[in-house]
Protein backbone atom coordinates (compact mmCIF):
# COMPACT_ATOMS: atom_id res chain seq x y z
CA UNK A 1 0.00 0.00 0.00
CA UNK A 2 2.55 2.49 1.03
CA UNK A 3 3.86 2.52 -2.87
CA UNK A 4 0.89 3.97 -3.77
CA UNK A 5 2.11 7.34 -2.23
CA UNK A 6 5.24 7.36 -4.98
CA UNK A 7 4.22 10.08 -7.57
CA UNK A 8 4.29 8.70 -10.81
CA UNK A 9 2.22 9.32 -14.14
CA UNK A 10 0.44 6.16 -14.76
CA UNK A 11 0.64 4.22 -18.35
CA UNK A 12 -0.90 1.55 -19.69
CA UNK A 13 0.42 -1.67 -19.09
CA UNK A 14 -0.70 -5.26 -20.02
CA UNK A 15 -2.14 -7.55 -17.45
CA UNK A 16 -2.70 -11.46 -18.00
CA UNK A 17 -6.31 -12.69 -17.13
CA UNK A 18 -5.33 -15.81 -15.07
CA UNK A 19 -9.38 -16.81 -14.04
CA UNK A 20 -13.05 -15.90 -14.80
CA UNK A 21 -15.59 -16.79 -12.57
CA UNK A 22 -19.21 -16.19 -13.04
CA UNK A 23 -21.13 -14.29 -10.72
CA UNK A 24 -24.75 -14.02 -12.15
CA UNK A 25 -26.51 -14.56 -15.02
CA UNK A 26 -24.68 -11.44 -16.30
CA UNK A 27 -21.75 -10.61 -14.12
CA UNK A 28 -18.48 -12.33 -14.16
CA UNK A 29 -15.10 -11.55 -12.27
CA UNK A 30 -11.72 -11.62 -13.72
CA UNK A 31 -8.96 -12.60 -11.83
CA UNK A 32 -5.70 -10.45 -12.89
CA UNK A 33 -2.24 -10.79 -12.77
CA UNK A 34 -0.60 -7.41 -12.69
CA UNK A 35 3.40 -7.42 -13.40
CA UNK A 36 4.67 -5.16 -10.46
CA UNK A 37 1.28 -3.90 -8.74
CA UNK A 38 1.65 -1.14 -6.32
CA UNK A 39 -1.28 -1.97 -4.55
CA UNK A 40 -4.67 0.07 -4.16
CA UNK A 41 -7.06 1.14 -1.91
CA UNK A 42 -10.16 -0.19 -1.47
CA UNK A 43 -12.70 1.52 -3.83
CA UNK A 44 -10.04 2.70 -6.36
CA UNK A 45 -10.35 1.70 -10.28
CA UNK A 46 -8.70 0.90 -13.30
CA UNK A 47 -9.24 1.31 -16.65
CA UNK A 48 -9.32 -1.50 -19.31
CA UNK A 49 -8.26 -0.13 -22.91
CA UNK A 50 -9.11 -2.75 -25.71
CA UNK A 51 -8.26 -2.23 -29.20
CA UNK A 52 -9.53 -4.07 -32.70
CA UNK A 53 -7.60 -5.33 -35.60
CA UNK A 54 -7.84 -2.31 -37.55
CA UNK A 55 -6.92 -0.15 -34.83
CA UNK A 56 -10.15 1.18 -33.10
CA UNK A 57 -9.57 1.97 -29.09
CA UNK A 58 -12.40 2.19 -26.49
CA UNK A 59 -11.63 1.98 -22.98
CA UNK A 60 -13.77 1.62 -19.90
CA UNK A 61 -13.38 1.99 -15.88
CA UNK A 62 -14.06 -0.87 -14.19
CA UNK A 63 -13.72 -0.85 -9.82
CA UNK A 64 -11.57 -3.54 -8.26
CA UNK A 65 -13.13 -5.94 -6.50
CA UNK A 66 -10.51 -7.48 -4.32
CA UNK A 67 -9.02 -5.61 -0.68
CA UNK A 68 -5.86 -4.50 -0.60
CA UNK A 69 -3.76 -5.78 1.61
CA UNK A 70 -5.20 -9.04 2.14
CA UNK A 71 -4.89 -12.79 2.17
CA UNK A 72 -8.06 -12.92 -0.50
CA UNK A 73 -6.24 -11.46 -3.52
CA UNK A 74 -2.90 -12.69 -2.95
CA UNK A 75 -1.00 -10.50 -5.51
CA UNK A 76 -3.15 -10.59 -8.05
CA UNK A 77 -6.75 -8.15 -8.29
CA UNK A 78 -10.05 -9.03 -9.14
CA UNK A 79 -13.10 -7.11 -11.37
CA UNK A 80 -16.22 -7.72 -11.74
CA UNK A 81 -18.22 -6.85 -14.87
CA UNK A 82 -22.14 -6.80 -15.67
CA UNK A 83 -22.88 -7.08 -19.58
CA UNK A 84 -24.39 -4.54 -20.98
CA UNK A 85 -27.09 -5.38 -24.21
CA UNK A 86 -25.46 -4.06 -27.02
CA UNK A 87 -22.61 -2.32 -24.50
CA UNK A 88 -19.11 -2.30 -26.57
CA UNK A 89 -16.50 -3.42 -23.93
CA UNK A 90 -18.72 -5.22 -21.18
CA UNK A 91 -19.81 -8.44 -23.46
CA UNK A 92 -16.25 -8.93 -24.72
CA UNK A 93 -15.23 -9.06 -20.66
CA UNK A 94 -17.83 -11.29 -19.78
CA UNK A 95 -18.50 -13.20 -22.46
CA UNK A 96 -15.36 -13.37 -24.51
CA UNK A 97 -11.95 -12.96 -22.51
CA UNK A 98 -10.93 -16.16 -21.30
CA UNK A 99 -8.08 -17.40 -18.69
CA UNK A 100 -4.49 -16.60 -20.56
CA UNK A 101 -5.26 -13.27 -22.68
CA UNK A 102 -4.05 -10.96 -22.00
CA UNK A 103 -5.88 -7.45 -20.94
CA UNK A 104 -4.34 -4.00 -21.19
CA UNK A 105 -5.18 -1.69 -17.84
CA UNK A 106 -4.05 1.42 -16.60
CA UNK A 107 -3.92 2.51 -12.21
CA UNK A 108 -4.87 1.92 -9.59
CA UNK A 109 -6.90 5.43 -10.02
CA UNK A 110 -8.97 7.47 -7.74
CA UNK A 111 -8.40 8.86 -4.77
CA UNK A 112 -11.82 9.88 -3.64
CA UNK A 113 -13.98 7.14 -3.73
CA UNK A 114 -11.61 5.29 -1.40
CA UNK A 115 -11.84 4.18 2.25
CA UNK A 116 -9.28 3.09 4.82
CA UNK A 117 -9.37 1.50 7.58
CA UNK A 118 -8.03 4.02 9.93
CA UNK A 119 -10.83 6.56 8.47
CA UNK A 120 -12.69 7.96 11.72
CA UNK A 121 -16.61 6.87 11.87
CA UNK A 122 -18.92 4.32 10.69
CA UNK A 123 -19.17 3.64 6.95
CA UNK A 124 -22.58 3.64 5.36
CA UNK A 125 -22.73 1.52 1.94
CA UNK A 126 -25.07 1.81 -0.69
CA UNK A 127 -24.93 0.38 -4.19
CA UNK A 128 -26.93 -0.52 -7.40
CA UNK A 129 -26.54 -3.05 -9.64
CA UNK A 130 -22.84 -3.83 -10.15
CA UNK A 131 -21.61 -0.28 -8.13
CA UNK A 132 -21.07 -3.03 -5.17
CA UNK A 133 -18.21 -3.85 -6.38
CA UNK A 134 -16.23 -0.97 -5.02
CA UNK A 135 -18.31 -1.18 -1.81
CA UNK A 136 -17.27 -5.18 -1.71
CA UNK A 137 -13.90 -4.06 -1.95
CA UNK A 138 -14.16 -2.06 1.11
CA UNK A 139 -16.05 -4.69 2.98
CA UNK A 140 -13.17 -6.90 2.34
CA UNK A 141 -10.46 -4.04 3.36
CA UNK A 142 -12.87 -3.95 6.47
CA UNK A 143 -12.07 -7.70 6.98
CA UNK A 144 -8.42 -8.16 6.09
CA UNK A 145 -7.32 -4.95 8.48
CA UNK A 146 -9.91 -6.66 11.45
CA UNK A 147 -11.42 -3.14 11.53
CA UNK A 148 -14.54 -2.76 14.13
CA UNK A 149 -15.61 0.22 12.45
CA UNK A 150 -19.89 -0.69 12.07
CA UNK A 151 -20.39 -0.95 8.64
CA UNK A 152 -23.01 -1.18 7.03
CA UNK A 153 -24.41 -2.12 3.43
CA UNK A 154 -27.43 -1.43 1.40
CA UNK A 155 -27.62 -2.76 -1.60
CA UNK A 156 -30.72 -2.73 -4.43
CA UNK A 157 -31.05 -5.49 -6.88
CA UNK A 158 -33.64 -6.27 -9.30
CA UNK A 159 -34.24 -9.68 -8.21
CA UNK A 160 -32.38 -12.43 -6.15
CA UNK A 161 -30.57 -14.05 -8.72
CA UNK A 162 -29.20 -10.62 -9.90
CA UNK A 163 -27.21 -10.72 -6.38
CA UNK A 164 -23.25 -10.09 -6.92
CA UNK A 165 -20.87 -12.16 -4.53
CA UNK A 166 -23.95 -13.71 -2.81
CA UNK A 167 -21.71 -16.28 -0.51
CA UNK A 168 -18.94 -13.50 0.41
CA UNK A 169 -21.90 -11.46 1.20
CA UNK A 170 -23.32 -13.59 3.57
CA UNK A 171 -19.80 -14.75 5.10
CA UNK A 172 -18.68 -10.90 5.35
CA UNK A 173 -22.35 -10.12 6.77
CA UNK A 174 -21.57 -12.75 9.46
CA UNK A 175 -19.25 -10.44 11.39
CA UNK A 176 -20.83 -8.29 14.35
CA UNK A 177 -19.73 -4.81 12.86
CA UNK A 178 -21.04 -5.67 9.42
CA UNK A 179 -24.57 -5.12 8.06
CA UNK A 180 -26.02 -6.29 5.02
CA UNK A 181 -29.79 -5.23 3.73
CA UNK A 182 -30.76 -5.96 0.42
CA UNK A 183 -33.33 -4.28 -1.50
CA UNK A 184 -35.29 -5.89 -4.25
CA UNK A 185 -36.96 -3.45 -6.71
CA UNK A 186 -38.73 -6.06 -9.28
CA UNK A 187 -38.93 -9.38 -6.94
CA UNK A 188 -38.09 -10.03 -4.12
CA UNK A 189 -37.09 -13.83 -2.86
CA UNK A 190 -39.54 -16.00 -0.21
CA UNK A 191 -40.23 -14.43 3.18
CA UNK A 192 -39.04 -10.60 1.92
CA UNK A 193 -42.60 -8.92 1.69
CA UNK A 194 -41.03 -6.09 0.42
CA UNK A 195 -40.20 -5.00 -3.32
CA UNK A 196 -39.37 -1.51 -4.71
CA UNK A 197 -36.49 0.90 -4.83
CA UNK A 198 -34.72 2.72 -2.15
CA UNK A 199 -36.72 5.15 -0.53
CA UNK A 200 -36.79 7.57 2.25
CA UNK A 201 -38.02 5.40 4.41
CA UNK A 202 -35.65 2.26 3.25
CA UNK A 203 -33.11 4.74 4.64
CA UNK A 204 -34.65 5.96 7.42
CA UNK A 205 -34.98 2.25 8.53
CA UNK A 206 -31.29 0.64 7.72
CA UNK A 207 -28.86 3.56 6.97
CA UNK A 208 -26.88 5.30 9.71
CA UNK A 209 -28.52 8.34 11.06
CA UNK A 210 -27.39 11.77 10.39
CA UNK A 211 -26.10 12.01 13.62
CA UNK A 212 -24.11 8.89 13.62
CA UNK A 213 -21.19 10.94 11.81
CA UNK A 214 -20.69 8.09 9.18
CA UNK A 215 -19.31 8.74 5.57
CA UNK A 216 -21.84 7.69 3.13
CA UNK A 217 -20.33 5.81 -0.18
CA UNK A 218 -23.16 5.71 -3.01
CA UNK A 219 -22.65 3.79 -5.93
CA UNK A 220 -24.61 2.59 -9.37
CA UNK A 221 -26.17 3.74 -12.19
CA UNK A 222 -25.89 7.63 -12.74
CA UNK A 223 -29.67 7.66 -11.91
CA UNK A 224 -29.34 5.69 -8.78
CA UNK A 225 -26.89 7.42 -7.48
CA UNK A 226 -28.74 10.80 -8.00
CA UNK A 227 -31.61 9.98 -6.41
CA UNK A 228 -30.40 8.00 -3.17
CA UNK A 229 -27.64 11.10 -2.62
CA UNK A 230 -31.13 13.58 -2.85
CA UNK A 231 -32.80 11.33 -0.59
CA UNK A 232 -29.68 11.21 1.80
CA UNK A 233 -29.29 14.82 2.04
CA UNK A 234 -33.37 14.86 2.43
CA UNK A 235 -32.88 12.96 5.12
CA UNK A 236 -30.52 15.75 6.54
CA UNK A 237 -27.09 14.11 5.93
CA UNK A 238 -24.38 16.37 5.64
CA UNK A 239 -23.69 16.53 1.96
CA UNK A 240 -19.89 16.19 2.54
CA UNK A 241 -20.05 12.89 3.99
CA UNK A 242 -21.32 11.81 1.42
CA UNK A 243 -19.66 10.37 -1.50
CA UNK A 244 -20.62 9.58 -4.63
CA UNK A 245 -19.41 7.17 -7.81
CA UNK A 246 -21.29 7.07 -10.87
CA UNK A 247 -20.93 3.95 -13.22
CA UNK A 248 -23.14 5.69 -15.79
CA UNK B 1 -29.73 18.93 -26.11
CA UNK B 2 -28.07 20.93 -23.39
CA UNK B 3 -25.93 19.11 -20.51
CA UNK B 4 -28.22 20.51 -18.01
CA UNK B 5 -31.34 18.87 -19.62
CA UNK B 6 -29.52 15.44 -19.73
CA UNK B 7 -30.00 13.40 -17.10
CA UNK B 8 -28.12 10.13 -17.60
CA UNK B 9 -25.21 10.68 -19.70
CA UNK B 10 -22.47 11.91 -17.73
CA UNK B 11 -20.60 10.41 -14.78
CA UNK B 12 -18.10 11.92 -12.37
CA UNK B 13 -14.89 13.16 -11.44
CA UNK B 14 -14.13 9.55 -10.54
CA UNK B 15 -14.30 8.66 -14.12
CA UNK B 16 -11.63 10.84 -15.42
CA UNK B 17 -9.43 9.80 -13.11
CA UNK B 18 -7.43 7.20 -15.41
CA UNK B 19 -6.93 10.04 -18.26
CA UNK B 20 -5.47 12.43 -15.70
CA UNK B 21 -3.33 10.38 -14.31
CA UNK B 22 -1.09 10.61 -17.44
CA UNK B 23 -0.81 14.01 -17.03
CA UNK B 24 -0.83 14.46 -13.38
CA UNK B 25 1.45 12.56 -10.66
CA UNK B 26 -1.08 13.05 -8.41
CA UNK B 27 -4.62 12.15 -8.01
CA UNK B 28 -6.81 15.30 -8.97
CA UNK B 29 -10.34 13.03 -8.26
CA UNK B 30 -9.69 14.04 -4.81
CA UNK B 31 -8.50 18.03 -5.04
CA UNK B 32 -10.70 20.34 -4.17
CA UNK B 33 -11.41 22.88 -7.30
CA UNK B 34 -12.82 26.22 -8.01
CA UNK B 35 -15.18 26.65 -10.72
CA UNK B 36 -14.09 29.91 -12.26
CA UNK B 37 -17.26 30.69 -13.72
CA UNK B 38 -19.36 31.07 -10.22
CA UNK B 39 -17.03 30.93 -7.43
CA UNK B 40 -18.53 26.84 -6.68
CA UNK B 41 -15.56 24.70 -4.43
CA UNK B 42 -15.88 21.51 -4.59
CA UNK B 43 -14.14 18.19 -4.90
CA UNK B 44 -12.94 17.55 -8.30
CA UNK B 45 -14.53 14.13 -8.09
CA UNK B 46 -17.95 15.82 -8.04
CA UNK B 47 -17.67 17.44 -11.08
CA UNK B 48 -19.83 16.08 -13.88
CA UNK B 49 -17.70 14.29 -16.55
CA UNK B 50 -18.72 13.91 -20.23
CA UNK B 51 -16.76 11.06 -22.36
CA UNK B 52 -19.01 10.85 -25.18
CA UNK B 53 -17.85 14.47 -26.51
CA UNK B 54 -14.41 14.13 -28.55
CA UNK B 55 -12.08 13.40 -25.55
CA UNK B 56 -12.89 14.70 -22.30
CA UNK B 57 -14.96 17.28 -20.32
CA UNK B 58 -15.59 18.01 -16.90
CA UNK B 59 -18.40 20.24 -15.65
CA UNK B 60 -19.11 22.60 -12.73
CA UNK B 61 -21.82 20.58 -11.15
CA UNK B 62 -23.34 23.97 -10.10
CA UNK B 63 -23.02 25.91 -13.12
CA UNK B 64 -22.74 23.44 -15.81
CA UNK B 65 -19.64 25.85 -17.06
CA UNK B 66 -16.36 23.71 -18.93
CA UNK B 67 -14.05 23.10 -15.86
CA UNK B 68 -11.23 20.74 -17.63
CA UNK B 69 -11.15 19.50 -21.23
CA UNK B 70 -8.76 16.53 -22.10
CA UNK B 71 -8.49 15.54 -26.30
CA UNK B 72 -5.98 12.82 -27.23
CA UNK B 73 -4.54 12.48 -30.56
CA UNK B 74 -2.21 9.80 -31.54
CA UNK B 75 1.08 11.47 -31.13
CA UNK B 76 -0.35 14.40 -28.43
CA UNK B 77 -2.72 15.16 -25.72
CA UNK B 78 -4.38 18.48 -25.32
CA UNK B 79 -5.12 19.60 -21.47
CA UNK B 80 -7.49 23.14 -21.54
CA UNK B 81 -7.95 24.38 -18.00
CA UNK B 82 -9.51 27.86 -18.56
CA UNK B 83 -12.70 27.05 -16.45
CA UNK B 84 -10.72 26.22 -13.03
CA UNK B 85 -9.58 29.09 -10.81
CA UNK B 86 -7.52 26.86 -9.01
CA UNK B 87 -6.85 23.03 -7.88
CA UNK B 88 -6.05 22.80 -4.34
CA UNK B 89 -4.02 19.28 -3.59
CA UNK B 90 -2.98 18.07 -0.32
CA UNK B 91 0.56 17.99 0.43
CA UNK B 92 1.57 14.18 1.51
C1 LIG C 1 -15.31 4.80 -12.07
C2 LIG C 1 -16.14 3.75 -12.75
C3 LIG C 1 -16.11 2.44 -12.27
C4 LIG C 1 -16.89 1.44 -12.90
N1 LIG C 1 -16.85 0.16 -12.38
C5 LIG C 1 -17.60 -0.80 -12.98
C6 LIG C 1 -17.58 -2.14 -12.46
O1 LIG C 1 -16.90 -2.44 -11.47
N2 LIG C 1 -18.34 -3.08 -13.09
C7 LIG C 1 -19.10 -2.77 -14.19
O2 LIG C 1 -19.74 -3.69 -14.74
N3 LIG C 1 -19.14 -1.52 -14.69
C8 LIG C 1 -18.40 -0.53 -14.12
N4 LIG C 1 -18.43 0.74 -14.64
C9 LIG C 1 -19.17 0.98 -15.90
C10 LIG C 1 -18.26 0.64 -17.08
O3 LIG C 1 -17.20 1.56 -17.12
C11 LIG C 1 -18.96 0.69 -18.45
O4 LIG C 1 -19.64 1.89 -18.57
C12 LIG C 1 -19.92 -0.45 -18.67
O5 LIG C 1 -19.23 -1.69 -18.57
C13 LIG C 1 -20.57 -0.34 -20.05
O6 LIG C 1 -19.62 -0.34 -21.04
P1 LIG C 1 -19.93 -0.93 -22.48
O7 LIG C 1 -18.80 -0.55 -23.37
O8 LIG C 1 -20.31 -2.35 -22.40
O9 LIG C 1 -21.23 -0.14 -22.91
P2 LIG C 1 -21.26 1.08 -23.92
O10 LIG C 1 -20.87 0.68 -25.29
O11 LIG C 1 -20.57 2.21 -23.26
O12 LIG C 1 -22.79 1.30 -23.96
C14 LIG C 1 -23.50 1.83 -22.92
C15 LIG C 1 -24.82 2.02 -23.58
O13 LIG C 1 -25.62 0.90 -23.29
C16 LIG C 1 -26.91 1.34 -23.05
N5 LIG C 1 -27.21 0.96 -21.70
C17 LIG C 1 -26.67 1.41 -20.58
N6 LIG C 1 -27.15 0.78 -19.52
C18 LIG C 1 -28.05 -0.11 -20.00
C19 LIG C 1 -28.89 -1.07 -19.39
N7 LIG C 1 -28.89 -1.25 -18.07
N8 LIG C 1 -29.68 -1.81 -20.19
C20 LIG C 1 -29.67 -1.62 -21.51
N9 LIG C 1 -28.90 -0.75 -22.13
C21 LIG C 1 -28.09 0.00 -21.39
C22 LIG C 1 -26.99 2.78 -23.23
O14 LIG C 1 -27.48 3.07 -24.52
C23 LIG C 1 -25.56 3.22 -23.09
O15 LIG C 1 -25.31 4.34 -23.89
C24 LIG C 1 -17.69 1.76 -14.02
C25 LIG C 1 -17.72 3.08 -14.49
C26 LIG C 1 -16.96 4.07 -13.86
C27 LIG C 1 -17.00 5.47 -14.40
ZN1 LIG D 1 -19.60 26.74 -11.67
Amino acid sequence: MERTAIRRRLMWQVATVTDVRRETETARTIVLDVPDWPGHLAGQHLDVRLTAEDGYRASRSYSIASAWPGSDSGSTIELTVERLPDGEVSPYLVDVLKAGDPLEIRGPVGGWFVWKPEQEGPVQLIGGGSGVVPLRAMLRAHAAAGSTTPMRLLYSVRRPDAVIYVSDLKELAGSDDVDVRLVYTREAPAGEPRVGRIDAETIAQHAFKPADGATTYVCGPTPFVEAVADLLVAAGHDPAQVRTERFG
Amino acid sequence: MSPANDQANYLDGNAAAGALSELFAVDLTAATAQCNGCGKTAVFAEARVYVDAPGMVARCNGCEAVLLRVVSTPDNTYLDLRGLTYLRVPNP
